[in-house]
């Protein structure tokens, strides 16, 4: 057997990665290898778009975010990230196509948050509302409190899906262990 | 450790989410419970490079920011493997660095304290990792810096690194830290660590790999979770 390997532990990303993981957003003087147009390259799909805000236990805006959209349906492999640096408001932004319902699952798009207090980076999913159907029989989604399943939930809102983070609260978004 | 949990986060080594020493942990911590989802019949493998090329200067920040000089500080030479926790080689992985220049001051314009920036020194990079997992890249040994988590608080030097691996449980962000730095003591980010980590996260001196009349040598070997060993692809 592998003699096992000790994992490298986790830092946080800190206040100041966006130079280094988003410069072009940032407007820094180097290029991003990957921006929040996860679908720039599909042609003749129907995309969609992504917006949100992470908050605090306080419930303010986080500036200092980064946010990272993974997704894979066997056919599209994508992938995007963002700061909550450089809008006003400190939203987010993905411009994408929506997975397929892989197996019966309801589709859904992995999220990674990394940011400035936060030594380990944290995973969530973003499900889509008007997928009821599956989202009503979904595994992962009925494992979890009917209360707090909602927090996974995107709602579509004036063309674009919504999904806000909130790291604490009543709120709280359910973070997985992957 | 059952089967089960073997690929997760290793809780002997990394931090928790909550650490009260680092402030600002309080307010974003998570505090109810994770959930542990179903297995997806969906490997959750890496990103993909789409239309995009490293640069040739991307892994030599003391060249890839020159305005009009060389950069100031000591020049360093990184070197490293990357591994999976069987100790397999993780090939064609990305790395993205980015550090504070010299005096400790970021690039970033958030960054408030009062040392000077250096016009030759933008301070980030990325590379590949080779098909045996290896890196390498050049830099200037990063300064201390103060921040305002409590009274007289210092970062010891260090450097940001990003990893991704094969799949999204193998994604690692992370900072690489100089042997026998004074400040390891007062700084919370280091201490969030288990103690059976923290070496984990301290390079190498290695002479060896010094580069005669150019750079110093570090040696810095990272291990991501999980035993995938997929590489990133190119499309
Ligand atoms: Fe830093």
């Amino acid at each position: 057997m592998d003699k096992k390997k000790l994992q490298t532990p986790s830092q946080t990303i800190g206040p100041f990665f966006a130079y280094g993981l988003v410069p072009t957003q940032y407007g820094y003087d180097f290029d991003s290898w990957v921006d929040n147009d996860m679908a720039f390259d599909l042609k003749n799909q129907e995309t969609i778009e992504i917006t949100g805000i992470v908050y605090d236990g306080e419930e303010n805006a986080i500036n200092d975010a980064m946010v990272e959209l993974w997704q894979d349906d066997g056919e599209h492999r994508l992938f995007g990230r963002y700061g909550t640096g450089t809008d006003k408001r400190n939203r987010f932004f993905f411009k994408t196509i929506k997975p397929k319902s892989v197996n019966g699952q309801a589709p859904f798009i992995h999220v990674i948050l990394f940011m400035r207090g936060q030594l380990l980076h944290s995973y969530t999913r973003i499900y889509f509302s008007d997928e009821h159907k599956l989202n009503e029989t979904d595994q992962v989604l009925n494992a979890i409190d009917h209360e707090r399943r909602n927090t996974l939930i995107a709602e579509k809102r004036d063309g674009k899906y919504v999904f806000d983070i909130y790291m604490q609260g009543p709120k709280e978004t359910v973070f997985f262990d992957l | 450790m059952n089967e089960s949990n073997k690929e997760g986060f290793d809780r002997e080594i990394q931090p928790a989410y909550l650490y009260e020493g680092y402030k600002s942990t309080i307010l974003r911590a998570p505090t109810k419970p994770l959930v542990v989802p179903k297995k997806s019949d969906i490997k959750l493998s890496g990103p993909v490079f789409k239309d995009f090329e490293l640069g040739v200067l991307d892994h030599d920040l003391t060249k890839n920011a020159i305005k009009n000089g060389e950069p100031i500080g000591e020049r360093i030479v990184v070197h490293g493997k990357v591994t999976n926790e069987r100790g397999q080689p993780i090939p064609h992985t990305l790395l993205e660095i980015w550090q504070a220049n010299a005096a400790g001051r970021y690039v970033h314009k958030v960054d408030q304290h009062d040392a000077p920036l250096d016009p030759n020194f933008l301070g980030t990079g990325r590379c590949m990792t080779d098909a045996e997992g290896n890196y390498k890249f050049y830099t200037i040994k990063p300064g201390a810096y103060p921040w305002g988590n409590h009274p007289n608080a210092w970062r010891p030097n260090h450097i940001h690194f990003s990893l991704f691996g094969g799949d999204i449980t193998s994604r690692l962000i992370t900072q690489m830290y100089f042997p026998h730095d004074p400040l390891f003591d007062q700084d919370p980010m280091f201490q969030s660590i288990p103690l059976k980590g923290r070496e984990l996260l301290v390079s190498k001196f290695d002479y060896n790999l010094t580069e005669p009349d150019f750079a110093l040598g570090y040696r810095f070997d990272i291990v991501l979770r999980g035993h995938n060993a997929t590489p990133f692809e190119n499309i």
